[in-house]
């Protein structure tokens, strides 16, 4: 993260007149999708609940899961490696990919992959990675970064992907800003990779303990293309995705779709159980990544962020998301659920992005799995506040310890009060521009309500 | 009723009024109102900046504050929410009477709708973060303000976003705080009302001060105000 982090990225991106529009556009559209769908199912809140409880099931013994995991997929014929860091994650999908004498890889749309920078660790052992998803591909041509966790060029308009399709694509001379045509000028470049391809790589949205089945969601049928074509095949999952049962898919593949892309069901569910002959890939690989995550654990408040499914519905909701956008939370998870889970995952990396929010809880609202981000994002600041040096941030400690001082007794903060009205005077006192920029401040009364009350009794 | 009022440190110190309004109204209403001197503020401004030591210390005065009493009403979704939501995460007591925001003790507690105030303005409403999501008041404030005589109540558009306020957000995040800020100014500019209410001083104080810098000519009320006016 940036020295002064999340304040001043915002502060760029809030000047970016197209990236506003586009933004609040996107963000608007999706809200009031989720919301239709989510209005017609009457059970929607013990739906939420179920997802809580399940999650919180798996998060409590996600040690023995995950060994569960490992029996069932390896009795299913796969191969399960385990990844402490971003390093060793990359170090084994790399030598795979390499034993198997691939020099390109077709890849889903994954958030794991992106946040251990596989792509670029491929590229040094000479190894192509080719993201499929239409928007990763967006991002991928653009040498662009993404800035969504669901929709990662949201902040591109149809315009802007026109104009980079037809300086990165062949025979799109032509080419219209119609979805149709920008989506089938994709189709055509993917096509013939798909079908070269011997090695494909994905994340997970859940892996499930009781039977070893890995399970992705998508729109586009890429996803599928991927996790069926090649011979090899190999899944990056974060530990936290794995569920304890079957049924638990029940729950899960009503609330994400609904809350993701505000569709009653999502186009593709791939579910694949180890290998079969004749049929899909002949080799799968599962690596369980770690990187940050049993720290995450270890915090009884902070840990229900690894809770979350991934569905964004919390960035659409967040009025400070839908105006920055996501690069200026500096993180392949960006909105609410970032500013929660990024700091945890990068201690002292990120220590602005807990003040990233106006604590309007719209993210705890739609949260399908009841994540209190809020309260996640109050108790984040508790710490970063605990963890500071002598003298760093003294003006704000100081102004807290006074106020702390004055509201200990009712007699200094009648004295505050009565040097609030002299101060008053200043229309833009130091140290609040903040406020002063954009604001008035309100004029001091006359007599304070206590001194009224005492007053009139 | 005896009701115990808790004007929190901001009405306190720079709206008294919203204080004096709550008191003439709910004497109105026939209630007994008592204001225990020794309170000061409820602790959320330093549990939401990260200072939980100094924020439990209030909240456990806050506690001792109003043990006596048979109910606590707050001119304050947020403060009331902080009380009930915020304390326990704190570790600190719950208080011994129920907390209440003000539209929540008039339509559930005193069971009325129609308080017997006259306001002929143009209004609209913006419903606050806290009483949205925290107290979720749901309409009651809306009910409250639509049997006021005389009154032209207007729908706020979007009005669930956040003015962008968050407490130190404003200024730690001014420039975030402030594009916020202008989208909800253009929303109530939208709606030709004279006011913009709400059941929170702070937020008001916030969409006031975009208003009052723009010399938008609009200005802002507490919920508690409206209801307070007679003919």
């Amino acid at each position: 993260m940036s020295a002064q982090g999340f304040p001043r990225a915002a502060r760029e991106a809030l000047t970016d007149s197209q990236l506003r529009a586009n933004l609040g556009n996107a963000t608007r559209t999706i809200r009031a999708k989720r919301a239709g769908v989510v209005e017609e199912l009457p059970d929607w809140e013990a739906l939420r609940e179920a997802g809580r409880a399940i999650k919180e099931r798996t998060l409590l013994g996600l040690d023995g899961w995950l060994e569960q995991l490992e029996t069932s997929v390896t009795a299913a014929g796969g191969t399960v490696h385990w990844a402490r860091d971003a390093g060793e994650a990359n170090r084994i999908v790399s030598d795979l990919v390499a034993a198997e004498g691939a020099e390109e890889v077709v890849k889903v749309k994954s958030l794991a992959t992106d946040e251990i920078g596989l792509n670029g660790a491929l590229a040094e052992r000479g190894i192509a990675a080719i993201e499929t998803d239409l928007a990763e591909l967006i991002i991928q041509l653009g040498d662009d970064e993404q800035s969504h966790i669901l929709v990662p060029a949201i902040h591109r308009n149809r315009a802007e992907i026109r104009a980079l399709f037809r300086r990165a694509l062949a025979g799109t001379d032509d080419l219209t800003d119609e979805p149709a045509a920008l989506a089938e000028a994709a189709r055509r470049h993917l096509r013939e990779r798909f079908l070269r391809a011997r090695v494909g790589i994905s994340g997970a949205n859940f892996g499930v303990a009781e039977t070893g089945t890995i399970c992705v969601v998508e729109s586009e049928g890429n996803g599928r293309m991927c996790t069926t074509l090649p011979e090899t095949l190999i899944t990056v999952m974060g530990i936290e995705k794995v569920l304890p049962e079957w049924r638990d898919l029940e729950v899960m593949l009503q609330l994400l779709p609904r809350s993701s892309t505000g569709e009653r069901m999502n186009p593709y569910t791939s579910l694949w159980t180890g290998v079969r002959s004749g049929d899909g890939p002949r080799r799968f690989h599962l690596v369980l990544l770690d990187n940050g995550r049993t720290n995450v654990l270890a915090d009884e408040v902070g840990r229900q962020a690894l809770a979350c499914i991934r569905c964004s519905a919390c960035l659409n909701a967040c009025p400070v998301y839908s105006r920055v956008g996501g690069h200026a939370y500096e993180s392949i998870y960006p909105g609410p659920i970032g500013a929660i889970l990024t700091p945890q995952l990068r201690p002292g990396e990120a220590d602005t992005l807990p003040w990233a929010s106006s604590l309007c809880g719209a993210c705890y609202e739609v949260c399908p799995v009841k994540i209190d981000i809020p309260r996640v994002l109050v108790h984040l600041r508790g710490k970063v506040v605990r963890g500071r040096k002598r003298g760093e941030d003294a003006p704000e400690r100081a102004a807290m310890a006074l106020m702390g001082y004055a509201f200990d007794d009712p007699r200094r903060l009648r004295l505050a009060q009565r040097l609030a009205r002299l101060g008053g005077r200043v229309r833009r006192p130091p140290g609040l521009s903040g406020w002063t920029d954009a604001r008035e401040l309100p004029e001091p009364p006359q007599e304070s309500f206590r001194q009224w009350w005492a007053r009139r009794r | 009723m005896r009701v115990s009022l808790f004007i929190t440190c901001l009405a306190d110190t720079l709206f008294p009024q919203v204080g004096r309004a709550t008191v003439a109204l709910l004497e109105r209403l026939g209630c007994r109102v008592d204001f225990p001197e020794d309170q000061t503020c409820c602790g959320q401004m330093h549990f939401n900046s990260g200072y939980e030591e100094q924020a439990r210390r209030l909240a456990e005065r806050f506690t001792e504050v109003f043990a006596g009493a048979e109910v606590v009403v707050v001119p304050s979704a947020s403060c009331a929410g902080m009380v009930r939501e915020g304390f326990p995460h704190l570790g600190a007591p719950a208080p011994g009477p129920p907390v209440l925001e003000l539209s929540e003790f008039l339509v559930d507690r005193l069971g009325v709708e129609d308080v017997g105030a006259s306001f002929p303005h143009r209004v609209t409403y913006h419903p606050t973060c806290h009483s949205l999501r925290a107290l979720k008041v749901g309409d009651r404030p809306l009910r409250l303000l639509r049997a006021v005589r005389g009154i032209d109540l207007v729908e706020l558009p979007e009005a669930d976003q956040c003015c962008g306020f968050g407490g130190t957000f404003a200024v730690k995040n001014a420039d975030t705080s402030t594009a916020m800020l202008a989208d909800k100014v253009r929303a109530v500019l939208d709606t030709r009302a004279e006011i913009c209410a709400a059941g929170d001083a702070s937020c008001l104080m916030h969409i006031g001060g975009g208003l009052a810098r723009q010399r938008a000519g609009t200005r802002t009320l507490h919920l508690a105000e409206i209801l307070a006016a007679t003919e």
